[in-house]
């Protein structure tokens, strides 16, 4: 019997008032992998990120996370199973200080104890986070708004943690830095869901990875097959 | 002439933690779920029979009914976020303030129904109608100890809210509910739990004021509207959503009311609560402490 996958979206369709942004969307994500989502702007990736987390709710298909169901419950059911979002836009709680808002990620947590274990790791991950804990997030860098953001998912220690474009708006080292870090978190066990913008550094670091064109998934394969692929050359890398 | 203006200002702060504890309850509710409640004041005017009911028909103090009135307005205000607000929380604004408004108008008649327009007051309660003498400044004041009962219930209830929203893990998932509801459910938060709480906290806020007020206050169905009016000018001043800002405001609106009826006219002072809150529209309309974006 093949493993069952962590995550499984089969031919979902998603619409915003009624008109559909997602066709016809399927993937399957095995533990420990890294996935990538990659497509233009407005192919719907970010739709279909926040149908997995229960933002919004697919009219056509199904959601299985662990071998259940999942489409159709709330948010915060779905983040209790163990699905992280770091939202585009980052939705970080601008008034609230670093570590109030890391502590929020860590809100479906019980033990005092493993949660400040979580906040050690995830600041020698970010050290910067580190010195300014209690500064409010609004008044952070762009760049160190976006850590906060991908910290902040770590923080529940999820099964799957959903990266919609950590690389938003950064400088060229800086985006080497979060797939350092993304690959770091891979290695310690966190399987990943990437959205990214910067196509050829996801794809490098994607075991598989989808293409989204126009709200259906045209394509799959292996990072390097998709790298090497005639469409993805042409289209995202201007080969 | 000192010996009176001290007089004045001590009567307006204390008239002003009460006003503050009605505006931070309505200031909570519009900073979580963007519900202006206009029904606040009647809410208010509930707390105050429930409390005076309990004193006449079973004799418990309202010292004691205190323990009573403010849980039983806090499950009333799960009730009504459950049978009502719920239901308005995505609703266009205008909608939820006519919303608002009519179950204002509608607890109002109720109360007019059940117990008529009559005045009330409270006779024989444990507090009575005490005076301490305090000397300052050389001079003699006087204080009225239920109204200063009322007042310092008021600010320990506002302190334990404030407490509450910014030291527990529950306060601070409220926050959060009020910064960005969807960014807080991917936390993993339950904001509809989130608005029941904070509408019924807000409930709850009143349902303590209007029990200490009891002790000295007259009451009756419409006693809400004036009190509904000031917390909203106190809320303006002090910005929407914010707590601190609601008991700065609570305060200056008393010390207006009272230092404004002492200089000007008497008949003019709430004219004068309304002059500083169209100023304050007009100079800063966020309010001194806002922090809604
Ligand atoms: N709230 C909304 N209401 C209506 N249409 C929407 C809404 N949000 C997104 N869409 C539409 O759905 C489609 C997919 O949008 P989505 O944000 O998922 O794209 P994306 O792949 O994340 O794009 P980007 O790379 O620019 O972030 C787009 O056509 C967009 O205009
Ligand atoms: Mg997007």
């Amino acid at each position: 019997m093949p493993k069952e996958p962590l995550l499984e979206v089969n031919n979902i369709e998603v619409r915003y008032n009624e008109i559909p942004a997602i066709f016809d969307a399927s993937f399957k994500i095995e533990a420990g992998q890294i996935v990538a989502l990659v497509g233009s702007n407005g192919a719907g990736k970010t739709t279909i990120l926040r149908t997995i987390s229960g933002l919004l709710h697919n009219t056509k298909g199904e959601i299985k996370f662990l071998g259940s169901k999942i489409d159709g419950q709330l948010p915060h059911h779905i983040a209790a199973l163990g699905i992280s979002h770091v939202p585009e836009g980052r939705g970080l709680f601008g008034k609230l200080t670093v570590v109030e808002n890391l502590l929020l990620g860590a809100y479906t947590r019980k033990s005092e104890l493993e949660i400040t274990e979580t906040l050690e790791e995830v600041f020698q991950l970010f050290p910067i986070l580190k010195e300014r804990t209690s500064q409010k997030a609004e008044t952070m860098s762009g760049g160190e708004q976006q850590m906060l953001a991908v910290a902040r998912g770590l923080m529940p220690r999820p099964k799957l943690l959903m990266l919609d474009e950590p690389s938003l708006g950064l400088m060229p080292t800086m985006v080497d830095k979060v797939m350092d870090v993304i690959k770091i978190i891979s290695k310690r066990g966190t399987t990943i869901l990437l959205v990214e913008q910067a196509v050829r550094d996801a794809l490098e670091l994607a075991d598989k990875a989808y293409v989204l064109q126009n709200g259906r998934t045209v394509l799959e394969g292996t990072g390097k097959e998709l790298l090497n692929s005639g469409l993805v050359k042409k289209a995202y890398l201007g080969i | 002439m000192s010996e009176l203006f001290i007089q004045v200002v001590i009567e307006g702060l204390l008239w002003g933690a009460i006003y503050a504890l009605v505006a931070v309850g309505l200031s909570l509710i519009w900073g979580v779920m963007g519900i202006l409640n206009l029904a606040h004041g009647d809410f208010l005017m509930l707390g105050m029979f429930g409390a005076y009911w309990l004193a006449i028909l079973l004799g418990i103090d309202p010292l004691i009914g205190l323990l009573i009135v403010t849980p039983a307005m806090f499950i009333l205000g799960l009730g009504i976020y459950k049978s009502l607000i719920t239901r308005i929380v995505k609703a266009p604004r205008l909608t939820a303030l006519l919303a608002t408004f009519g179950l204002g108008i509608f607890l109002r008649n109720l109360a007019h129904f059940l117990w008529r327009a009559d005045y009330r007051m409270l006779g024989d309660t444990l507090v009575g109608d005490r005076v301490i003498t305090v000397s300052i400044l050389g001079g003699t004041n006087f204080i009225s100890v239920p109204k200063l009962l009322a007042a310092g219930g008021s600010l320990a209830a506002t302190a334990l809210l404030y407490w509450f929203i910014k030291r527990t893990k529950t306060g601070r998932a409220l926050q959060a509910t009020a910064m960005n509801r969807q960014s807080a459910a991917l936390m993993g938060i339950d904001t509809e739990r989130m608005y029941m709480l904070a509408y019924s906290l807000g409930i709850a806020c009143v349902g303590v004021a209007g029990t200490l007020l009891t002790n000295f206050f007259i009451i009756f169905p419409e006693v809400g509207i004036m009190f509904v009016l000031f917390a909203l000018v106190a809320v303006t001043i002090g910005g929407f959503g914010s707590i601190h800002g609601a008991l700065i405001g609570g305060l200056i609106i008393g010390l207006i009311e009272s230092v404004g009826g002492f200089v000007g006219i008497p008949a003019l002072k709430q004219a004068l609560v309304f002059a500083v809150f169209v100023i304050v529209v007009v100079l800063r309309p966020r309010g001194l402490f806002g922090w809604a974006d």
